[in-house]
């Protein structure tokens, strides 16, 4: 992130110069050691769980009787043995994209007004609050998803279908508390803490003389604010909604609660539809025979490769951000 | 693992939820606890670990408390983590039994026996029990469903309440045009293995999906566990579910009548429960009990849809110290005072024939 490396540029050479080590210190052999050690551990632990996740896919993935990558059907302990990862990954993709949608808009609003906007003494409790929600186990939005959310969207989702209904993705043949629009408002209230507590903690870095120079030409706040605090927090802003966005398409226990567990690939938000990766293996996992298993594990595997690439996609849109800024 | 622990906080936080919606109905087991615990005689002692169906769960939990009241150095430890867990915890030698909705699979028999070294693995049906069709309908009560529409229902092809085939089973009833929205278990589970070869058996050619523990047909929507079927079906009119009978007891659900093979609807109840797996048929092979249950019986009075749930055990090959403890608990679990201890919490009392026979195998154990 430029802010960081920026403070770290002004706050010293200490880190930014690396001077060269004095070969004499056993301490300092000893740390570096130790430390080299511990990235070197991290890479053998992925390296691990990658192998693991690939060892144990291996013989249900050659059990299948279909295609995996195309199938919407789950059932890998039948016989045939029959399963695909079309109907899930396309489930917690849709989920977690719409999540993100009604997410960041408002993360970056409760942002702005804790940096910008609410007095000090307010700021602070509101920014407390916020890290606070962020620390909120997700088996606890699922619950309250399941037993307040479902009941209390059934009626608003209704009237959305009643008025939007010739929308394609406001159709539906019946209208479900359970559904993908409701699993992605979950998964937006878990992940709008996280966004917005990284967004503010940006917005707070943004220069103050240009603020100040905005302000003296004569710019309102939100011209001030436009003008230079978004362009400067743009790219935090992006990362932070792909953090937001990680944890949403990892989320398990609130998306299988309040998902109708369908094997549908379908984009009517508000009929019976929607499941997940996760949600799948969590409500799936216990009661699955070593077929079924191995399966889960190819799902699991499929997972990670989405987040990877999610990630290197942020990554690439942040760098390419910066070259401009 | 991540999400074990995950799966499991769920399961708790969901009956949880659902203990703290039903409260105090889970207290009327203790009459039957005092009852029962004075008839166990050969007390065995030490620790047993068994795991496995979660069907049987709530059973397992009141034999256990019975049989340590009477047995002060016995330690018997349950843990409900699902049939395909408990059969592979019992395969790989870290539990003595496993409790499963299903028998011994053609391919998981050969590995049971190995675990068994000198025996082979049985199958003893312990636990009945009945799957209720339950069902949320503001203004509807004693609901009659018979098999052909049961399995329209769930196969979507019956999907209004106000449909002419739910008119024809219920003659007298003011039937909503709500829409029907069908719930079914996300998990794999001998109750959907079930109910499925129900719906095969009895109305093949409206119910044209496998059977199989897993749901497969389109449509509707999936909860994980009992408890997870019986919060949806309460939290959404026009649903209509199968469950275990005890969580829809629980839940304070209502269930619908169901026609047996002679057409005539019959209430669920331990009693009807119980005659309609009367009508099994013993399937395994030597000492092994695994039954095929006749899901057309004619039977008067007989309820058509019932699951029955093992014990998965070694018949030889126990360690001496397991053995002892395996044999008196079992011994117990298929005595009258066992079987009637389980009525009331929804369960049904094995019936006599098929009793006598479970006896007879868990005598010769050695």
């Amino acid at each position: 992130m430029s802010s960081s490396t920026e403070i770290i540029e002004q706050g010293g050479s200490g880190a930014g110069a690396r001077p060269a080590p004095s070969p004499g210190r056993l301490g300092d052999r000893l740390f570096r050691l130790a430390s080299s050690g511990a990235g070197i551990l991290l890479l053998v632990i992925m390296a691990a769980i990658a192998a693991f996740l690939i060892a144990e896919a291996i013989p249900a993935l050659r059990a299948n009787h279909a295609s995996f990558l195309t199938t919407t059907t789950w059932n890998p302990d039948g016989t045939p043995s029959v399963f695909g990862i079309a109907a899930l990954a396309f489930g917690t993709v849709l989920t977690s994209l719409i999540a993100l949608i009604i997410a960041t808009p408002v993360a970056v609003g409760v942002a702005l007004f804790i940096s910008h906007y609410a007095p000090r003494s307010l700021a602070a409790i509101l920014g407390y609050i916020v890290d606070l929600l962020a620390a909120v186990p997700s088996v606890v939005y699922g619950l309250w998803g399941l037993i307040f959310l479902v009941p209390g969207v059934q009626p608003v989702w209704q009237w959305l279908h009643d008025t939007l209904g010739f929308i394609p993705l406001f159709s539906a043949d019946q209208v479900a508390g359970k559904s993908v629009l409701t699993g992605s408002l979950v998964l937006a209230i878990m992940i709008l803490p996280i966004i917005a507590a990284v967004s503010r903690e940006v917005f707070l870095q943004a220069p103050v003389n240009l603020q100040e120079a905005a302000l003296g030409l004569g710019a309102t706040r939100w011209e001030m604010i436009r003008m230079t605090v978004l362009p400067f927090g743009k790219s935090g802003v992006i990362s932070a909604a792909m953090l937001g966005l990680g944890r949403a398409l990892g989320e398990t226990i609130a998306v299988a609660m309040v998902l109708p567990a369908a094997f549908t690939v379908s984009a009517q938000l508000l009929n019976t539809n929607g499941n997940s990766i996760a949600a799948n293996i969590a409500n799936t996992f216990a009661e699955a025979s070593e077929n079924g298993r191995g399966a889960l594990i190819a799902s699991g595997l499929v997972l990670f490769v989405i987040t990877l690439v999610v990630n290197m996609a942020a990554r690439l849109v942040i760098a390419r951000k910066k070259v401009r800024a | 693992m991540k999400f074990q622990r995950y799966a499991g906080i769920a399961g708790v936080v969901v009956a949880g939820a659902l203990a703290l919606t039903a409260c105090g109905t889970d207290n009327n087991t203790s009459p039957g606890t005092s009852k029962a615990a004075g008839n166990i005689k050969d007390c065995g002692k030490g620790t047993l670990n068994a795991s496995g169906s979660t069907a049987q769960g709530n059973a397992m939990d009141t034999w256990r408390k019975a049989y340590q009241e009477a047995c002060s150095g016995a330690n018997l430890n349950y843990n409900g983590n699902g049939s395909g867990a408990g059969v592979q915890q019992f395969i790989a030698g870290s539990t003595a039994f496993a409790g499963s909705d299903s028998a011994l699979k053609p391919e998981e028999h050969p590995k049971a026996d190995q675990r068994c070294k000198t025996g082979s693995a049985v199958d003893l049906p312990m636990v009945v029990g009945p799957i209720a069709v339950v069902y949320n309908l503001k203004g509807v009560d004693n609901l009659q469903l018979s098999p052909k529409t049961i399995a329209g229902i769930f196969a979507g092809k019956i999907k209004t309440w106000n449909d002419p085939a739910i008119k024809k089973d219920n003659p007298s009833a003011k039937l909503p045009s709500t829409a029907i929205s069908t719930v079914h278990r996300a998990d794999e589970s001998g109750t959907s293995d079930n109910f499925t070869k129900f719906m095969q058996a009895t109305a093949p050619k409206v119910w044209t999906y496998a059977p199989g523990k897993k749901w497969v047909a389109p449509g509707g929507q999936g909860a994980k566990g009992s408890d997870g079927v019986a919060a949806a079906v309460k939290q959404g009119n026009g649903s209509i579910a199968y469950d275990e009978y005890s969580y829809a007891m629980n839940g304070k659900l209502q269930t619908a009548k169901v026609a047996n093979g002679s057409g005539k609807f019959v209430e669920l109840s331990p009693d009807s429960a119980s005659k309609g797996v009367e009508a099994a048929k013993v399937v395994g092979k030597g000492k092994d009990l695994s039954l095929a249950i006749d899901y057309n019986t004619k039977e008067a009075g007989a309820y058509p849809i019932v699951l029955t749930t093992y014990e998965i055990t070694c018949l030889k090959g126990l360690p001496a110290d397991q053995l002892k403890l395996v044999k008196s608990f079992l011994t117990y679990t298929a005595s009258d005072a066992g079987q009637s201890g389980l009525t009331q919490l929804g369960y049904a009392p094995l019936p006599k024939s098929i009793q006598t026979k479970v006896q007879d195998v868990v005598k010769g154990l050695a």
